[in-house]
């Protein structure tokens, strides 16, 4: 193969931490959005996605039909890697680590090992240091992220609480993540061990954060993000950029509003762009109370 | 000397700490007007077409355009070389066209084939610079007063001078290596 002596000529090494981590820096600032079909991912693209999640059903769809959510068809996933060039990622259930190194096979360029499929193992998640391609994980607090993070995920998001169109999770574990930092920040060397015990959270990465401020990889918003305002709001919370599931194909203008989503996460901090762009968007997707959802059907709480 | 950082979309904050670690005045960029009064321009890292397009909603792309011909010293690291770029392999991204390269969009593949590798760049010294290349476009073609600074082995070009402008295929901002962006500064102030 032309690509594998190119590669050993140039002494060319693949799926290092750099690179995998290196992609996620470059998806900062910008809005990773759900499709399930070329279509979508052609829409999303052209509205300035900067990358784009295939899927068979959005979050709301999973959530609306119950059962047993898994790993999509890889037919759609190719047909919508075929479409577009921006990267794709793909979801795997929590723990499944062959659906994992299936969608590895497939070449996505991001693995979502995500609470919204349902979970295939309990207890534990993939170890994710043995791929090559990069993961990234939900998280609810600032010790969930590190434990993703040890086991090789090279990206965290928020859980949020997918499909529902309601940012107040998002919200939520957004600011036990930044909150959780700015302690660890404040907290003396000699109490970091017992705080690594407390947060079940592994102690070279507590002192890491101690040490730099802020996770060592980087941190999107998910989960709930309907609106400009709302992608804007994770954003000024400390986000590096955003999610939107079901947040943009649920709603009555697709285009339209990704677009607008998308600008008002650049220009988050521009209150009078983010009024404009947020004019005449249609019907956002309809919304969920969390307190209506019984707790066997929160999808944040799969995983720990 | 005070430089602009594209902020639409991607890498801007890690070229913004590479260039205060070189005690250069460095201000983000998302609107026309902040790209009055500056010395230089980076367009960083991210997604092209995301870039491509703030930039185009927002008027910065016809504002860059005149600005690069009119001698603004201007540093674009992967979707930044994309962007600067006349040709392109695909019709995702439409350039701004000032630099007469002819670039390969995600030329490796897609992310598993993303790597890192020495590279020798003779213009930084002979000590070789770390290249991160994070689904990495080359520049298939320089013509005009367009010149390759450095290639792989295989012969692909991955970062090209013209004039003021300089383009790498690779991520200098990612790394601890301060050469590149050096060597754009000293462009930039005419030193080299």
């Amino acid at each position: 193969m032309k690509s594998r002596d190119l590669k050993k000529d140039n002494n060319m090494e693949t799926g290092t931490w750099k690179v995998k981590t290196g992609l996620a820096q470059m998806l900062k600032g910008g809005v990773i959005m759900d499709v399930v079909t070329p279509e979508h991912a052609k829409i999303a693209q052209e509205a300035g996605a900067c990358a784009v999640m295939a899927l068979e059903r959005v979050p709301a769809d999973i959530r609306a039909a119950g059962g047993v959510a898994r790993m999509a068809d890889p037919t759609v996933i190719e047909a919508i890697m075929k479409t577009v060039s921006i990267p794709v990622m793909a979801k795997c259930r929590i723990g499944h680590f062959v659906e994992a190194q299936a969608l590895e096979a497939l070449g996505v360029d991001y693995i979502d090992e995500s609470e919204v499929l349902t979970p295939a193992d309990e207890a534990h998640h993939v170890w994710k240091h043995d791929f090559k391609v990069p993961f990234v994980c939900g998280c609810r607090d600032l010790g969930e992220a590190l434990r993703r993070i040890g086991e090789g995920a090279a990206m965290i998001r928020t859980k949020g609480e997918a499909g529902t169109g309601n940012i107040v999770e998002a919200v939520r574990h957004m600011r036990a993540v930044i909150g959780g930092i700015r302690r660890l920040v404040d907290t003396p060397q000699d109490e970091l061990m017992a705080v690594a015990k407390e947060m079940g959270a592994p102690f070279e990465l507590v002192a890491e954060v101690h040490k730099i401020g802020k996770l060592p990889v980087v941190n999107f918003a998910a989960g709930g993000v309907a609106t400009p305002a709302d992608a804007a709001l994770m954003m000024q919370l400390g986000a590096d950029g955003v999610f939107v599931g079901s947040g943009i194909f649920k709603a009555s203008n697709p285009e339209v509003r990704g677009k607008a989503i998308v600008e008002a996460t650049t220009h988050y901090q521009d209150p009078k762009i983010i009024a404009e762009v947020s004019k005449n968007l249609g019907e956002a997707m309809p919304g969920l109370d969390i307190k209506q959802i019984p707790d066997e059907e929160l999808l944040a709480s799969r995983g720990w | 000397m005070r430089i602009g950082v594209l902020a639409s979309q991607g890498a801007f904050a890690e070229h913004i700490a590479i260039l205060r670690q070189l005690e250069v005045e460095a201000l983000p960029v998302r609107l026309a007007r902040e790209l009055a009064g500056l010395d230089g321009l980076i367009i960083p890292g991210g997604e092209s077409t995301s870039i491509g397009r703030l930039m185009l909603t927002y008027q910065l792309t016809a504002e860059v355009k005149k600005l690069a011909r009119g001698g603004l010293p201007i540093l674009g690291t992967c979707a930044g070389m994309v962007l600067l770029a006349s040709r392109i392999s695909d019709l995702d991204v439409e350039p701004l066209g000032v630099m007469d390269i002819t670039i390969s969009r995600n030329a490796f593949g897609r992310q598993r084939e993303s790597f890192e590798t020495e590279l020798s760049i003779p213009v930084l010294g002979e000590k070789p610079f770390p290249g991160v290349f994070i689904r990495a476009p080359i520049i298939k073609e320089a013509n005009g007063r367009a010149e390759i600074l450095a290639r792989l082995a295989d012969g692909s070009g991955v970062a090209a001078r013209q004039d003021k402008l300089l383009a790498a295929a690779f991520h200098p901002e990612l790394t601890s290596d301060l050469r590149f962006h050096q060597y754009f500064l000293d462009i930039a102030a005419g030193r080299k």
